[in-house]
């Protein structure tokens, strides 16, 4: 089946038009910092099941300076993504109501920055004892 | 009429988002960053340690439940990014995204399976 030959509107590089729109794409391409963290780790069970050597091996090319370099670009997009998340949330949960009135924004979107807090240092705390 | 699959994925990627939310930006600063650089004790990476963390199945469950979230999370959202800049959502980069997130948490299942035998 051929395509109508209509004319489309280009869309080409649309969301440098605007300040709205750069912040979307920031938000939205922060999915790439957590795709890379997750092959990381999966990297690093790899090497782990073929044995002392090899985990060694990985965790060295973990403490190479561009290695670090990326990394820090991945917490910074991680950490963007994390509020990001949370700003939005009032947005993606239905409505809350509490004592007949509905939960303000602001008290989700702390409610959210809270947890994240508590969440991370419970897994510090395991990190370093368990 | 046949059922969407998009609730699955679309809970998947919510799951992964609100998990690397709340506990992403500590691991990649405690495991990419501070371990290399040794802002804390090297010795809480060491083989022995990490190895004993994935034989607990407390422990696999973490490893699975992060990187299979983290995922479908990160590769869920990148498809519809790239409808965004233009490529065209199909049935086919669809298909991708969200079988590279099946394919990469089957090999951390398959990893972490054989880790317990080696056990």
């Amino acid at each position: 089946m051929s395509t109508p030959n209509t004319y489309t509107r280009p869309i080409a590089g649309w969301w440098r038009r605007n300040p709205f729109y750069r912040a979307y794409i920031l938000r939205e391409l922060t999915c790439v910092a957590v795709i890379v963290f997750a092959l990381e780790l999966l990297v690093g069970l790899w090497r782990l099941v073929q044995g002392p050597e090899a985990f060694d091996a990985w965790r060295a090319s973990l403490a190479q300076p561009w290695v670090i370099v990326v990394n820090c670009v991945v917490l910074a997009l991680v950490a963007w993504h994390a509020w990001t998340w949370f700003e939005v949330m009032p947005k993606t949960l239905p409505f809350i109501n509490l004592g007949g009135r509905r939960v303000p924004d602001r008290a989700i979107v702390a409610a959210g920055a809270i947890a994240a807090v508590v969440a991370s240092l419970v897994v510090l705390f395991l990190f370093l004892t368990l | 009429m046949k059922r969407s699959n998009k609730p699955i994925f679309w809970s998947l990627f919510g799951a992964g988002g609100m998990l690397s939310a709340l506990i992403g930006p500590m691991l990649v600063f405690l495991i990419a960053l501070a371990v290399p650089l040794g802002f804390v004790s090297k010795e809480t990476m060491d083989y022995p340690r990490v190895l004993a963390f994935a034989q607990n199945w407390v422990g696999k469950l973490v490893i699975l439940v992060v990187v299979a979230l983290f995922l479908f999370h990160g590769l869920h959202r990148l498809y519809h990014t790239l409808h965004d800049f233009g490529v065209h959502i199909g049935p086919g980069v669809k298909a991708l995204h969200h079988g590279l997130a099946i394919v990469g948490t089957l090999i951390a299942a398959y990893l972490l399976f054989t880790l317990r035998s080696a056990a």
